[in-house]
């Protein structure tokens, strides 16, 4: 009698102890954005290592332009209360963001009527932004670089 | 390199070709939900043995039926969202799997006491094991339904407007299809069924904020870069905020159902919280929040009731509607101690409600702190799943979503356990998956099956499109500037 109770509860803390196994062997990556596992990491990311630091306008009538990065948010658009405020036809007041995770950034489009390309591809789901490739917003291409 | 991938999520031919295989861990799931099968033959046994019934060979049947029932779900999750997290459905198959035995359990004990009174007695688990089987079925369509969570997005005020009108829908109607049972009129009665349309409310209006959120969420950041987020947040974005903390005032004064409230708006603050990372909201919640309750302390009997009783249940003990069913509670509670009486040894029908509300006073005295300790810890490690499926999702409807659930279960967990042991006063709300009652596991179903959807869709590998192909506009007619890289 005494037996079985206590084997009993010795079961269930087994059944959170195998569950908690799992979780060890699982652990997401502390970025929040990958599951860690070893061997599953695409090789040939040559600018790991090297953080984004500012974002740069190259083209466009704000040509020239930096914006040193701290991980804050950076929105793209005509509103008056965006990080990169742009004076463009062809962009909408609240176009896109630029958002950080883990140590990557993101680009996403805020339901821009002109859309925001990434390289070639227009930007239709967040997506990761390498060092030194183009967004176009409108008439004006930003990069990030390091 | 592309690895072959079991089900039909293979990474796409010739893009993401140094993809490596990413686990499913669809194998562990299916080893734990073995495991909770026997934990919960091995309750069953258990409780017929020291019930002293008949120890038949029939409870090994029993348990392989309750495994081949939740075989369907995980075979429905290996195919549907073959990387969900592994640990969600075990977790639920323990916790479901050990109320029924309680309710069982109960109805035992009842059955005995009604037999001595020479009154009828209706079992319960009967009806809770087909609102279980019930409950998985809508598992499974949930799964099925929603392929990509972020199509919610779509219908959130169609969703929102849903729920409001569940919600609403107990309050307005007369009392021949809505009851008040308990005091509070939260039921509605419908062909012998009584249904509690607010705890499939509570996820609606859940889906509808996090929509809501996402889609205004920059309106809140901006705000509080301008104040630097000490200043009190401009009236305007008050208004989520107002909304929520009169739905849940409107719940209080029209239902008499004071969990529901409090689990409604402890969730959107936590959402707003977790949307703009700004303690202002939670301050400006909690004011709101103290407020009211001083206010239907004030105004509401029932208030004042579960708050005298909370203070001292011995004093009430004695008075209709007093501190009878707390004290009790306790003194399951006191006599299960460290290890319990055992499962089947005690006598936890002593409680009223002891098969719904109180069932984790029944829990507690039959396995004692140390089962309770692992039932929370399970609770613990469900709503934990949740949570890092919710930062480890890449959009952020997905993240508030999936925090919100998960905040939910474990909220109303507190919630319960709480006022079964006297920490907070009782109000009134089931135990997720324990206890006994239809709607209630109906909902954490549809709840379960979308954490495990969004769990799905944090650790899929990051393949460019692997199901469905973005439609991709054509360079040239999409107008695109030649951009060159800056020499």
């Amino acid at each position: 009698m005494q037996l079985t109770r206590a084997g009993f509860l010795a079961l269930l803390w087994l059944f959170v102890l195998a569950a908690l196994r799992v979780v060890r062997s699982d652990i997401y990556a502390a970025s929040g954005l990958r599951v860690a596992m070893p061997g599953f990491r695409k090789s040939g990311q040559k600018t790991r290592g090297k953080a984004p630091r500012q974002l740069v306008v190259t083209h466009g009538a704000l040509a020239g332009t930096r914006i040193s990065l701290d991980g804050r948010p950076i929105m793209i658009g005509r509103a008056d209360d965006s990080t990169l405020v742009l004076d463009d036809d062809y962009a909408s007041t609240r176009h896109a963001r630029l958002s950080m995770r883990g140590t990557d950034w993101y680009v996403e489009d805020l339901g821009s009527t002109n859309g925001t390309y990434l390289d070639r591809a227009k930007v239709t789901a967040p997506l990761r932004v390498p060092l030194g490739v183009p967004i176009r917003i409108g008439k004006t291409v930003i990069e990030l670089r390091s | 390199m592309a690895l072959p991938v079991q089900g039909k999520a293979g990474p796409a031919t010739g893009q993401g070709a140094d993809q490596d295989k990413a686990p499913t861990r669809r194998g562990t799931e299916l080893v734990l939900l073995g495991f909770a099968a026997f934990i919960v033959s091995v309750a069953l046994m258990l409780v017929e043995a020291n019930q002293e019934q008949q120890l038949t060979f029939r409870i090994v049947w029993y348990g392989l039926a309750y495994l081949a029932l939740f075989g369907v779900a995980h075979a429905a999750v290996r195919h549907w969202a073959p990387y969900a997290d592994p640990l969600i459905l075990p977790c639920v198959a323990v916790l479901n799997g050990l109320g029924l035995v309680m309710i069982y359990r109960i109805d035992l004990a009842l059955a005995e006491r009604a037999l001595q009174a020479g009154r009828e007695f209706n079992n319960d688990v009967p009806k809770q094991i087909a609102w279980t089987a019930l409950a998985l079925v809508l598992f499974l369509v949930v799964l099925r339904v929603v392929r990509d969570h972020r199509t919610l997005t779509k219908y959130s005020y169609m969703v929102g407007a849903a729920g409001l009108f569940l919600l609403a829908l107990p309050a307005v109607l007369p009392s021949a299809i809505a009851p008040p049972i308990n005091g509070a009129k939260i039921w509605l009665r419908v062909a012998g069924l009584s249904i509690q349309p607010g705890e499939f409310a509570k996820i609606l209006l859940l889906i509808f904020f996090a929509g809501f959120l996402v889609s205004k969420r920059d309106l809140f950041m901006a705000a509080g870069r301008r104040v630097l987020g000490v200043d009190l947040p401009r009236a305007r974005d008050l208004g989520p905020i107002l909304f929520a903390w009169g739905v849940s005032v409107g719940v209080l004064v029209f239902q008499k159902d004071l969990g529901t409230s409090l689990l409604f708006f402890g969730t959107i603050l936590v959402m707003l919280y977790v949307a703009t990372e700004r303690a202002v909201w939670v301050v400006t919640g909690l004011s709101l929040f103290v407020a009211g309750c001083l206010i239907a302390y004030q105004l509401f009997g029932h208030v004042q009731q579960r708050v005298a009783n909370w203070l001292d249940p011995l004093a009430t003990y004695d008075q209709d509607g007093g501190g009878f069913q707390i004290a009790q509670a306790l003194f399951g509670q006191g006599t299960g101690g460290m290890g319990g009486t055992g499962l089947g040894a005690g006598r936890p029908d002593l409680v009223p409600l002891a098969n719904s509300d109180f069932i984790i006073a029944a829990i507690a005295e039959e396995l004692g702190f140390i089962g309770l300790a692992a039932l929370l810890l399970v609770y613990t490690l469900l709503a934990m799943r949740g949570m890092r499926s919710a930062l480890a999702v890449r959009d952020s409807f997905g993240k508030l979503l999936g925090g919100g659930l998960s905040f939910l279960l474990i909220m109303q967990v507190f919630v319960v356990v709480g006022g079964v042991t006297k920490l907070i006063p009782m109000t009134g709300l089931t135990s997720p998956f324990l206890s006994l009652g239809g709607s209630s596991l109906l909902a954490n179903y549809i709840l379960v099956a979308l954490l495990l959807r969004i769990s799905d869709a944090a650790r899929r590998p990051q393949t460019p499109a692997p199901r469905k192909p973005v439609p991709q506009t054509p360079i040239a007619e999409a107008g695109t500037v030649l951009v060159e890289r800056p020499k």
